[in-house]
C-alpha cells in the first residue's frame, strides 16, 4: 500500500504531467491549425488532460486538507488566503509580462498567449479546488447524516460535471445551464451550514472577516482576469465555458459571502457567547477539580477566579469560617486587606449586613444578595454564602466600581458556581470522612479482637466441675467481663462483671476490671475483701457516672462449698439437684464505684453454700434478662429459670446453647441492645 | 424515648421522668439534674418515676453521680413512684440503700421536708 504522503506526491506528479499534456496538446493543435496541417490528434486529447488535471488536483487537496475537527478554522482560512496569494502573484507576473511586452510581436502570437493563459488556468484551478475542499471541511463541521448525504450528492455531481466538457460542443445550451443551475442551487443550500462560526471568539471573527474578504477579492480578480483573456484573445481552452469551474467558483463565492455576513452579524454577540462558553468551562472545572486529585484550596481558588471572570467584578474576596465562625482563610482578588476592612464597614451600612457573619440564614434568594454600596472604592456588591449541610462555611464577596453592576443572570451564575463548589467540597469531605470511618472501623475490629482475648479462651473442666461461657457485645466492643482463676488445687475463683453504659468507654473499664481481678485474686482474699479492695481501686479510676456491677465466687472443692459476694450484679441462679429447683440468690450488695469511701464494706455481704453433684450455678449479665422482643417485653428472670428447670440434666455446653437459642428466638433479632454474657458451672 | 418535665412547687423542685432512660437518653436526665441545682438553686428535689418504664445502668449512673454532690451541698433528693421492675433494678445494684425512695408523692414531699 502507498502511504498518505506517497499518494499526495503521486497526485502532484500526475497533476503536473496532465497540465503539461494539456499545454502541449493545446499548443500543438493550435500550431497545426495555423499551419493548415493535420495534427494527428483529436481535440478530445486536451480535454482529457484538463479533466484529469482537475481530478488529480482534487484528490491531492482532499488528501492534504485535514478535517476541521482537528485543525482550527483560522488555519484553514489562512491556507485559502495563502494559496490565493500565490495564485494572484503568478497572475500578476503574467499580467506584468503582458503589460511590458504589449507592443512586442511575441504577444500577438496565439501560442504565447495560450501558454500564459495555461499558467493562469493552473493557478486558478489550484486555488478553486483547494478552497472548495476547505469550504467542505467547514460545512461538514459537526455534520449530521443528512448533511453528509446531501454533501456527497453535491460533490459527486460536481465531479461528474467535469466530464460534461466532452459533450459540450454538441449539447444544447439549456443542458449547460441546467447542470449549472442544479449545482448552484445545491451549493447555495449547503452554504447555510455555518456551525464553525459559533466557535470563533471575537478576535478570530475579525480575522475570519479579513481573510474571507481577501478571498472574495482574489476571486473577483481571477474571474476578471479570465474574462479579459476570454474577450481579448482567441483561446484554445476557456475556463469560463467549463461548467465545473463555473459551479465551483459560484459555490466558493456564495459561501464566502454568506460566511462573511453571518460573521459580521455575529460580531456583537460573540462576547456573550464567549462568556457562556467560559462559564460552562469554569463550571466543569469546579465540578471536576476534586476528582483529579485537587485539594479544597484549589476549589476555592477556581471559584473565586471563575466568579470574578463571570461577572467582570472589579475586586473580590472569599472568606472561610471554622466551626465557631472565625475567619480561617481569605482568598483575595485585586483587593488589599485594609480595603476589605473598609468594604466590610460599608456593607454593614447596607441591607446585606445580616449576611456578613457566619450565622445560619437558611435558604437565601440569590437575587437578594446584591446591593448598592456607599464606599469610596466600590459602588455595588454581590455576596454569596457558602453552605455545606446547612452549615455556613464561607462567604464570597464580589465588588464593582459601578452602581447596579450585578444583574439577575450574574447572581444566578454565581449561585450555580457557589453551589457546585460546595458540592465539590462536600464530596471531598464525605470522601475523607468515609476514609476516616473506614480507619475507625479497622481500629474497632482490632479493639474487638483485643477484647475477645481479654476473656478466657478455654473454660475449666475439672473432676469437680465443668464450666461453659458465652459472650456477645451489642457494639464492636462491650463492657461485660467474666474470668476464673485457680488459686490452688482445691480453690477456684470466678468473677462476672458488667460495666455501666456500653461501647468503647465500657470496654476500657472492663479491661481495668480484668487487671484488678488478676492482681487481687492472687492474694487469696475472701469474696467480700476482694470486692472492697476492688471498689477502692476502681474509685480512683472510674468517672463519676460510671460503676461496675460484679459478683465474686470462690469454689472450694475440698469442702464442696461456694463462698460469694455480690457487688450490685444480677443475682445468680442456682439449681439444686436434690430439690430439682432453680432459684435466685437473695443477698445484699452494692455496685463497685457507687460508694467511693470506706463505708462500702457495710453494703457487702458474704455468703456460703454447699454444693452437691448435679448442682448448677448460672451467672449472667442483665443484658440477658432485660433482652427485649419487638413488643417491648423482657426475656425476664422466669424464662431463664424455666430453661434451667427443663435442661438441668444436660451438659453445661448444652444448657448454654439452649439458653442462647431461646434468647435469640425470643428477641428475634441479631441486632442486640445490650451485651450478653452467660457463665454456667455444673458440679459433678 | 424519654420525656422530662421539671417544675417547682412549694420550694420543692419536681422532676418527672417518663419513658425509657438508656445510654443515650440518660444525658437529658443528667441535664435536668444539673439544671435543678445549678440554675434553680433547688435544695429539695423530688424525682417522679411513676411513668419511668425502664432505666439502664447509664441512667442509674446519673442518679449515683449526684449522691455525693448533693450530700456535700445539703441538697435533699427523694424518688417516688417506682414500678416494681424499676425498683428491682435499683435494689439489685444497691442504689436503694443510697437513695431515699418512697412510694407516693405525698410521702416524698413529707420526706424531703423532714430530711
Amino acid at each position: 500500500m502507498i502511504s498518505g504522503k506517497g499518494l499526495i506526491r503521486i497526485t502532484v506528479v500526475f497533476a503536473i504531467i496532465c497540465w503539461l499534456g494539456l499545454l502541449f496538446s493545446d499548443l500543438f493543435l493550435l500550431f497545426a491549425e495555423f499551419n493548415q496541417v493535420n495534427a494527428g490528434i483529436t481535440k478530445e486529447i486536451p480535454i482529457l488532460f484538463l479533466d484529469l488535471f482537475f481530478v488529480f488536483v482534487f484528490i491531492n487537496y482532499r488528501l492534504r486538507v485535514q478535517k476541521a475537527e482537528s485543525i482550527n478554522f483560522i488555519d484553514l482560512l489562512w491556507r485559502v488566503f495563502s494559496t490565493g496569494l500565490v495564485a494572484s502573484l503568478v497572475q500578476m507576473v503574467v499580467g506584468l509580462i503582458f503589460y511590458l511586452l504589449s507592443s512586442n510581436k511575441l504577444l500577438q502570437n496565439p501560442l504565447a498567449i495560450n501558454f500564459f493563459y495555461h499558467i493562469n488556468l493552473a493557478v486558478i484551478v489550484l486555488f478553486l479546488i483547494s478552497t472548495f475542499i476547505v469550504w467542505k471541511r467547514l460545512i461538514l463541521y459537526q455534520k449530521n447524516r443528512r448533511l453528509q448525504l446531501f454533501w456527497k450528492f453535491f460533490e459527486y455531481i460536481l465531479l461528474a460535471s467535469i466530464l460534461f466538457n466532452f459533450f459540450q460542443d454538441n449539447a444544447p445550451i439549456w443542458m449547460f445551464r441546467g447542470i449549472l443551475g442544479v449545482l448552484f442551487l445545491t451549493g447555495f443550500i449547503l452554504s447555510f451550514n455555518l456551525k464553525w462560526i459559533a466557535y470563533l471568539n471575537f478576535k478570530q471573527k475579525w480575522r475570519s472577516i479579513l481573510l474571507l474578504a481577501l478571498v472574495l477579492l482574489y476571486l473577483w480578480y481571477f474571474i476578471n482576469n479570465l474574462f479579459t483573456f476570454s474577450q481579448e484573445f482567441d483561446l484554445a481552452v476557456d475556463l469560463l465555458d467549463n461548467v465545473f469551474v463555473l459551479a465551483i467558483s459560484a459555490f466558493i463565492i456564495v459561501y464566502a459571502i454568506i460566511s462573511l455576513l453571518v460573521i459580521i452579524f455575529n460580531l456583537p454577540t460573540s462576547s456573550v457567547f464567549e462568556q457562556k462558553i467560559s462559564e460552562v468551562l469554569n463550571f466543569q472545572r469546579l465540578s471536576q477539580s476534586i476528582q483529579i486529585g485537587h485539594n479544597e484550596e484549589q476549589v476555592y481558588e477556581i471559584l473565586l477566579e471563575s466568579s470574578v471572570n463571570a461577572v467582570f467584578a472589579t475586586s473580590a474576596w472569599l472568606e472561610l469560617y471554622d466551626e465557631e465562625g472565625k475567619i480561617i482563610k481569605t482568598y483575595k482578588s485585586a483587593i488589599e486587606d485594609n480595603t476589605i476592612i473598609q468594604v466590610r464597614k460599608s456593607i454593614e451600612d447596607s441591607k446585606l449586613k445580616k449576611y456578613l457573619d457566619h450565622k445560619e440564614l437558611g435558604i437565601v434568594n440569590p437575587n437578594k444578595l446584591t446591593a448598592a454600596l456607599k464606599d469610596p472604592d466600590f459602588a455595588s456588591v454581590l455576596m454569596f454564602p457558602l453552605t455545606i449541610q446547612e452549615r455556613k462555611i464561607g462567604l464570597l464577596v464580589l465588588l464593582k466600581d459601578v452602581s447596579d453592576g450585578f444583574n439577575k443572570e450574574m447572581a444566578d451564575i454565581i449561585n450555580s458556581f457557589v453551589n457546585q463548589a460546595c458540592i465539590s467540597i462536600e464530596n471531598f469531605e464525605l470522601l475523607s470522612e468515609a476514609l476516616e470511618n473506614e480507619r475507625y472501623r479497622e481500629e474497632l475490629k482490632i479493639a474487638k479482637r483485643v477484647q475477645k482475648s481479654l476473656l478466657p479462651s478455654k473454660m475449666a473442666r475439672t473432676d469437680d466441675f465443668e464450666m461453659s461461657a458465652f459472650s456477645e457485645s451489642a457494639d464492636e466492643v462491650g463492657g461485660d467481663y467474666y474470668d476464673y482463676y485457680q488459686i490452688d488445687e482445691h480453690k477456684t475463683a470466678v468473677i462476672i462483671g458488667d460495666v455501666s453504659g456500653k461501647g468503647s468507654s465500657a470496654a476500657f473499664h472492663m479491661s481495668q476490671m480484668k487487671g484488678i481481678f488478676h492482681s487481687l485474686v492472687q492474694l487469696n482474699l475472701n469474696p467480700k475483701d476482694f470486692l472492697v479492695r476492688a471498689n477502692k481501686a476502681l474509685s480512683m479510676c472510674l468517672e463519676k457516672t460510671s460503676f461496675i456491677t460484679g459478683a465474686f465466687y470462690t469454689i472450694d472443692t475440698n469442702h464442696q462449698s461456694i463462698t460469694f459476694s455480690r457487688a450490685g450484679h444480677c443475682p445468680a441462679l442456682y439449681f439444686d439437684q436434690n430439690k430439682k429447683e432453680a432459684r435466685y440468690f437473695q443477698n445484699k450488695g452494692m455496685g463497685l464505684g457507687m460508694v467511693r469511701n470506706d463505708s462500702y464494706e457495710n453494703y457487702i455481704e458474704i455468703n456460703e453454700i454447699k454444693y452437691n453433684a448435679g448442682d448448677i450455678l448460672i451467672l449472667y449479665t442483665d443484658g440477658i434478662v432485660e433482652a427485649k422482643n419487638a413488643n417491648g417485653n423482657e426475656f425476664g428472670y422466669d424464662a431463664l429459670q424455666e430453661v434451667i428447670q427443663q435442661n438441668y440434666e444436660q451438659s453445661p455446653d448444652k444448657i448454654r446453647d439452649e439458653i442462647i437459642k431461646k434468647l435469640y428466638a425470643f428477641s428475634d433479632t441479631d441486632d442486640i441492645n445490650d451485651d450478653y454474657t452467660l457463665l454456667i458451672i455444673k458440679f459433678s | 424515648m424519654i420525656e422530662i418535665e421539671a417544675y417547682n412547687d412549694n420550694e420543692i423542685h419536681f422532676i418527672a421522668v417518663k419513658g425509657d432512660v438508656d445510654a443515650s437518653s440518660s444525658i437529658h436526665l443528667d441535664e435536668a439534674m444539673t439544671k435543678a441545682h445549678e440554675e434553680e438553686q433547688a435544695t429539695k428535689i423530688v424525682v417522679d418515676c411513676t411513668e419511668l418504664a425502664y432505666i439502664s445502668s447509664a441512667g442509674l449512673g446519673v442518679f449515683m453521680s449526684y449522691i455525693d454532690d448533693f450530700k456535700a451541698k445539703g441538697i435533699k433528693m427523694v424518688l417516688f413512684g417506682l414500678s416494681e421492675k424499676v425498683f428491682n433494678v435499683f435494689q439489685i445494684l444497691g442504689l436503694d440503700q443510697l437513695l431515699t425512695i418512697v412510694e407516693t408523692k405525698e410521702q416524698a414531699t413529707e420526706k424531703v421536708n423532714e430530711l
